[in-house]
C-alpha cells in the first residue's frame, strides 16, 4: 500500500488556520478545496481526541455490565476468574474486562466493514479509475459524505479520495484493538470511550463503502420510488435454474447480472439473494429477487431450490458448503475473507471450472474475481439445474412422521434454541400426524440448526419445521422497496425544522440483524404503528427484508402502504448494513443543512447538536452481529439512542441514563451559560426491551429532545402516553418529568395530567437553548 | 430436576447460585429478609401452571407476604387486570440498573432492597441480569423462580416440569398462608 502523509497535514490544520477559505489542502494523496466553511477542531480524530466527549456521555450514560463468563481467558496467565470483585493476573476488573470485550467486538465490526469497504474500492478503482466521480444524488445530494466529512473535514470527489481516507480509518482500529492487550488499558470507562471512536470509524468505512458503489453501480440516487422488489422464498421461479447468492460484497453478484446481460440470458435464469447482498444486487438490477434475512440461508438451501450458491463475506453459515453439497449445489466462494477451504482457480481458464462443476468434479471453487464468478456461476447453473433437479435436503411428509417417532422427548433440542420453543411437544405431535404444532414453530425460529446439533437422536428439527410449513413458504411472496441510498438535502431542508422543534414526532430506524425473539413480524408491525403515527421511519439490511415479509390486513406490506419519501409517515429502506451510513448522515445533515452548523471536522458540535435537538431513536430488534454493535456505537457517540431486542442483552453492556437523578439531566443554556434541568430525554443510549410493547412504548419516548418546542413535545408526549396507556393499561409515571410548561401537556389530556403534576409538586421550567459543550455558551458567565 | 443451566451453553463459571429444592428454603430466605422485591416479567401471563396462569401465584406470594412488586416490559397491565394495583413498573434493564447501586433506596425511597425474586422472564435475558448482579452487586440476593435453573442467581429453582413448578407453588402457597 502506498504510505500517506495524513499525520504531518492533521497537525498543520489543526495550528496553521482558523478560516480556511479556498485553501489547498494536501492530505496524502488528496488534493482538496474545503468547503467555504471554517476547519472544526478535530479533523482526523485519534481515539483520545474525542475523549471529553466521550466521557460527557459515559457520565450520564453509565454503563451496566452483564458478564456472559465469570472468567477472562484472553492470554497464558490465565485463566483468571474476576467474579467478586477478584482482578486478573495482569491486574484487570470485570468492568474492565467487560469493556475490553464490548471494544473487541466493536473492533471486529468495524474492521470488517473496513475491510468490505477496502476490497470494493480497490475493485472499482481498477474498473473505472481514481478519478471516477462520486454521486449519490445528483444536485439533490450536495453533502454525499457527511460522516467523512463531519470526521476528517474532508469533501470527498473522487474514487481515489476515500481511498486515503481508508488509511485513516484503518490506522485507527488498528490502535484501538492494540489497547486490548493484556497490560495496556485498564480503565473500564476509556474501553468505552474507545468503543465510541471504533462506531465513528465504522460509519466513516460504511460510508465509503456505500457512496463508492452507489456512484459506480448505479444503485438509486436517493430515489424515495426506488423499485419495488419481489421478496420471500415463494418468489422464486424454481422452473428455471437458480443463483443463490448470500453476504454483503455485491459486485460478484453483479458480475452474475452483467454477464446474463451480455449473454442475452435474462429472464432465463433466477437471480436470488439473502442478506445484505440481496438488497444491493437488487440496487444494482431489480429483477433480482430478495429471499429473505440471514436467518433464511439453512431453510432455502435445504429447499433444494438453488442450483449454485454464490458466497462473498459477513453473516454466511459458516457450513453453508457442507449444506450445499447435501443438495448438490456447487459452490463458488468469491471473498479472500471466507474461502471455505476450497482450491482458488482464480486463474484457470474458465471452461475448465465450469466442466468441473457441472461434472462434480469440483464441489466448489474459490474465486478471487468478481467477473469471473459471473460468467462461472451463469454457466455452470445453466448446466446443472438439468442434472440436479432441484435435489432438495427436506423429508417427504411419511418419512417426517416416522421419524418424529424416534424422539425420546429428552429436549436437548429446547434446550439448545435461542427461543427456547417448545419442540418437543410439536414433534410429538408430528409423531401422531399432527404437523400444526411444527408449522407454528416456523414464524419464531430463526433458523440456527442448534436444535439438530442436540439431537441425540439425530432428528432433522429445523427441516421438519420447514417441512411443515412448505405451503406457508409458497405463499412467502412480498415487496420490498429497493435501497434509496441517501436522503435528499432538498428533504432535510423540508423536514429538519419539523423535526428540530419536535413537530414530527421522530426519526426511527429500524436497523440490523434478524435475531428475533418472536419471529419478523414484531418488526413490520412496529413500523406500521409508527408509520401511522407520522414519525419518520427508516429501515436498512435485514430489518429492511423483515418489514417487508408481512402483510397488513390490506394484504400489503408497508412498502406498499407508505411512500419512500424522508418525511413524516413515511417508510423507506436506505439498503444495506453499509446503507445505514445515510441514517447517520441524515442526523448530521440537519444539524449542517438546516441548523446551518459547521460540519467540517466539528464532530463534538454536531452531536451535541444532534443528541439535544433531533429526536432520532435506532431499533435493532435482531442484532446479532459484532457489526451491529460498532454500527450501533457510531450512533452513541452521535447522540442518538439504540434500542435491541431481549437477544441484544447478550452485548452483555447497556448504556443507561437514571431519571431519577436530577443532576444527570442538567444542560447549558447556550443563551446565557444558565444550567438548566431538561429532563431524562433521551433516558437511555443503549438499552434491550423485553418486549415489542415495551421498545415501542420507550421508542415514543426516547424521540423527547431538550429542545423540543411545546407544541412538539406535547405531540410527543401525547404518543407516548398514548402508546403507554394501550400497552401498560395506564399512564406514565414519569410525565412530570418531561413537562416543561403547561403548554407542552396534550390538550386532550390536560385534566389528568395537571393533577399529576399537582401530587408530583411540579414546576414550571425554562427551555433553553440546550447544550452540554461550554464552549457553546454565546454569553459567557461572569 | 436437574441444576445444569436450562440453555445448555450458559455456563457462567466458578460461581454458581444454589438450588431451590424445598419452599421452607424460600420461606427462610424471605422471613431473614428486611425488604424483599418481586420481579414479575412478561412471560408470567403466558406460562401455564394448571389451569392458572404463573402471573397467579405470583400474585398470591406477594400478597401472602407483602412483597413490594415490580413488572416489567407491560407486564403491568397483566397486574391491574387480575385487580392487584400493588405495583411499580419500570424495564428489566432499569430495575436491574438500579439494583446494582448500593445508594438506591428502592421504589418507595424506604430502603435498599436485599433479597430479589424474580420470576416470568426470557431465560438469556435473566441470565445476564442475573450475571450482572451477581458481579456488580453482590451484597444482593438474587432468586430465580422459572423453575429453569439460573447459576447466575443466589438461588435458584432447578430445572422442573411445569407440573413440578405448580406443586412448588401450590405448597409454597399452603405454607405461607399457615403462617
Ligand atoms: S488478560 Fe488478564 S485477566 Fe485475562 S487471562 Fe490474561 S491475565 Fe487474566
Ligand atoms: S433452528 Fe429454529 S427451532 Fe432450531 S434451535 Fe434454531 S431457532 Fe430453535
Ligand atoms: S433433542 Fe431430539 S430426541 Fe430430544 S426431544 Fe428434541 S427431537 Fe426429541
Amino acid at each position: 500500500m502506498k504510505k500517506r502523509n495524513i499525520e504531518l497535514d492533521i497537525k498543520e490544520m489543526k495550528t496553521g488556520f482558523g478560516l480556511m477559505k479556498d485553501i489547498k489542502l494536501s492530505v496524502g494523496g488528496i488534493s482538496e478545496k474545503t468547503a467555504d466553511q471554517q476547519l472544526g477542531p478535530t479533523p482526523f480524530p485519534s481515539s483520545t481526541d474525542l475523549r471529553e466527549w466521550d466521557m460527557k456521555l459515559l457520565e450520564r450514560y453509565k454503563p451496566f455490565y452483564m458478564p456472559f463468563c465469570d472468567l477472562c481467558c484472553l492470554c497464558t496467565f490465565g485463566k483468571c476468574d474476576l467474579s467478586d470483585g477478584k482482578r486478573g493476573a495482569c491486574g484487570l476488573n470485570m468492568e474492565a474486562q467487560q469493556s475490553r470485550i464490548v471494544l473487541i467486538a466493536c473492533c471486529i465490526g468495524a474492521a470488517t466493514h473496513t475491510a468490505h469497504g477496502r476490497h470494493l474500492v480497490e475493485d472499482l478503482i481498477k474498473k473505472f479509475g481514481r478519478k471516477s466521480a462520486l454521486d449519490v444524488g445528483g444536485t439533490n445530494v450536495e453533502i454525499l459524505a457527511p460522516i467523512i466529512q463531519l470526521v476528517t473535514g474532508i469533501k470527498p470527489r473522487h474514487l481515489g479520495d476515500i481511498e486515503d481516507i481508508l488509511d485513516y480509518v484503518e490506522g485507527e482500529i488498528t490502535q484501538l484493538l492494540s489497547s486490548t492487550h493484556t497490560g495496556q488499558e485498564g480503565s473500564n470507562i476509556d474501553f468505552e470511550s474507545k468503543v465510541l471512536h471504533a462506531g465513528t470509524m465504522d460509519h466513516v468505512a460504511l460510508e465509503i463503502a456505500d457512496i463508492a458503489q452507489i456512484s459506480t453501480f448505479g444503485f438509486p440516487k436517493s430515489d424515495p420510488e426506488a423499485a419495488l422488489v419481489d421478496t420471500g422464498l415463494g418468489v422464486v421461479d424454481s422452473s428455471k435454474p437458480v443463483i443463490m447468492v448470500v453476504g454483503h460484497n455485491v459486485p460478484p453478484a453483479i458480475g452474475i447480472m452483467d454477464y446474463m446481460t451480455e449473454k442475452d440470458l435474462s429472464g432465463q435464469l433466477e437471480v436470488c439473494g439473502l442478506c445484505c447482498t440481496a438488497h444491493d444486487i437488487t440496487r444494482y438490477d431489480p429483477k433480482a429477487k430478495i429471499v429473505g434475512p440471514i436467518s433464511w440461508q439453512l431453510r432455502f438451501i435445504r429447499s433444494g431450490i438453488p442450483d449454485v450458491i454464490v458466497v462473498d463475506e459477513q453473516c454466511i453459515r459458516a457450513d453453508a458448503f457442507e449444506e450445499a453439497k447435501k443438495i448438490k449445489a456447487p459452490v463458488i466462494a468469491s471473498s479472500s475473507k471466507n474461502c471455505l477451504g476450497l482450491k482458488d482457480r482464480t486463474k484457470d481458464p474458465t471452461d475448465e471450472i465450469v466442466a468441473d462443476l457441472i461434472q462434480g468434479k469440483a464441489l466448489g471453487v474459490l474465486i478471487l474475481d468478481p467477473d469471473k464468478v459471473g460468467e462461472v456461476a451463469v454457466r455452470t447453473s445453466l448446466g446443472i439445474a438439468p442434472k440436479r433437479k432441484k435435489f432438495k435436503n427436506l423429508p417427504e411428509l411419511d418419512e417426517l412422521i416416522l421419524e418424529a417417532k424416534r424422539c425420546t422427548k429428552c429436549s436437548e433440542c429446547r434446550r439448545s434454541c435461542p427461543n427456547d420453543m417448545l419442540i418437543p411437544e410439536a414433534i410429538d405431535a408430528a409423531a401422531g400426524g399432527d404437523l400444526s404444532l411444527l408449522n407454528d414453530l416456523y414464524d419464531v425460529c430463526v433458523g440456527c440448526g442448534r436444535c439438530e446439533e442436540a439431537c441425540p437422536n439425530d432428528l432433522d428439527v429445523h427441516s421438519f419445521i420447514v417441512k411443515a410449513a412448505e405451503q406457508k413458504i409458497k405463499n412467502e411472496k412480498f415487496k420490498t422497496r429497493s435501497g434509496r441510498g441517501a436522503i435528499q438535502d432538498v428533504e432535510i431542508r423540508k423536514v429538519g425544522g419539523p423535526i428540530v422543534l419536535g413537530e414530527i414526532p421522530g426519526v426511527i430506524a429500524h436497523v440490523g440483524c434478524a435475531n428475533y425473539p418472536k419471529g419478523g413480524e414484531e418488526v413490520a408491525e412496529m413500523i406500521e404503528e409508527f408509520a401511522k403515527r407520522r414519525y419518520i421511519i427508516l429501515t436498512s439490511g435485514c430489518a429492511a427484508m423483515s418489514a417487508g415479509m408481512h402483510k397488513n390486513e390490506d394484504g400489503k406490506t408497508v412498502y406498499e402502504s407508505f411512500p419512500g419519501d424522508f418525511d413524516a409517515g413515511c417508510v423507506l429502506n436506505v439498503g444495506s448494513c453499509v446503507s445505514n451510513s445515510h441514517i447517520a448522515g441524515a442526523a448530521i445533515k440537519i444539524a449542517s443543512i438546516f441548523a446551518k452548523r459547521n460540519l467540517n471536522a466539528n464532530y463534538e458540535e454536531i452531536a451535541d447538536y444532534i443528541l439535544n435537538r433531533v429526536g432520532a431513536v435506532g431499533i435493532s430488534w435482531g442484532a446479532m452481529s459484532q457489526k451491529a454493535a460498532s454500527i450501533a456505537s457510531g450512533f452513541w457517540r452521535l447522540g442518538i439512542p439504540v434500542i435491541v431486542g431481549p437477544h441484544g442483552s447478550k452485548y452483555r453492556r447497556m448504556l443507561l441514563g437514571r431519571k431519577d437523578r436530577d443532576s444527570d439531566w442538567e444542560v447549558y443554556d447556550a443563551r446565557t451559560g444558565e444550567r438548566d434541568y431538561v429532563g431524562p430525554s433521551p433516558e437511555h443510549l443503549f438499552y434491550a426491551a423485553e418486549t415489542k410493547e415495551e421498545a415501542m412504548v420507550m421508542m415514543a419516548k426516547l424521540c423527547m429532545r431538550p429542545n423540543d418546542t411545546s407544541r412538539g413535545r406535547a405531540m410527543k408526549l401525547n404518543h407516548y402516553i398514548d402508546l403507554h396507556k394501550r400497552y401498560y393499561g395506564r399512564m406514565p409515571d414519569d410525565i412530570h418529568l418531561y413537562v416543561r410548561r403547561l403548554s407542552d401537556v396534550p390538550i386532550t389530556m390536560k385534566d389528568e395530567i395537571v393533577r399529576i403534576l399537582d401530587q408530583k409538586e411540579w414546576k414550571e421550567k425554562n427551555i433553553p437553548d440546550p447544550t452540554i459543550l461550554p464552549r457553546m455558551i454565546r454569553k459567557k458567565e461572569r | 430436576m436437574s441444576t445444569t443451566p436450562w440453555q445448555t451453553a450458559e455456563i457462567p463459571g466458578p460461581k454458581r447460585g444454589l438450588p431451590l429444592h424445598r419452599c421452607e428454603t424460600l420461606i427462610s430466605l424471605l422471613n431473614n429478609s428486611k425488604n424483599p422485591l418481586l420481579i414479575i416479567g412478561h412471560k408470567a401471563a403466558e406460562i401455564d401452571l394448571g389451569n392458572r396462569k404463573f402471573i397467579d401465584y405470583l400474585i398470591d406470594l406477594a400478597r401472602g407476604r407483602t412483597i413490594t412488586v415490580v413488572a416489567t416490559a407491560h407486564t403491568i397491565k397483566e397486574l391491574t387486570n387480575r385487580g392487584f394495583q400493588n405495583a411499580s413498573s419500570m424495564p428489566l434493564m432499569d430495575i436491574a440498573n438500579r439494583l446494582r447501586d448500593t445508594e438506591w433506596r428502592g421504589i418507595d425511597g424506604k430502603g435498599a432492597y436485599d433479597v430479589v425474586l424474580f420470576a416470568g422472564f426470557p431465560y438469556y435475558m435473566a441470565w445476564l441480569v442475573f450475571s450482572g448482579l451477581k458481579h456488580m452487586s453482590s451484597q444482593l440476593k438474587t432468586i430465580s423462580l422459572d423453575g429453569q435453573y439460573q447459576p447466575n442467581a443466589s438461588w435458584s429453582i432447578q430445572n422442573v416440569s411445569p407440573l413440578e413448578l405448580e406443586k412448588f407453588f401450590v405448597n409454597l402457597l399452603e405454607k405461607i398462608g399457615e403462617m
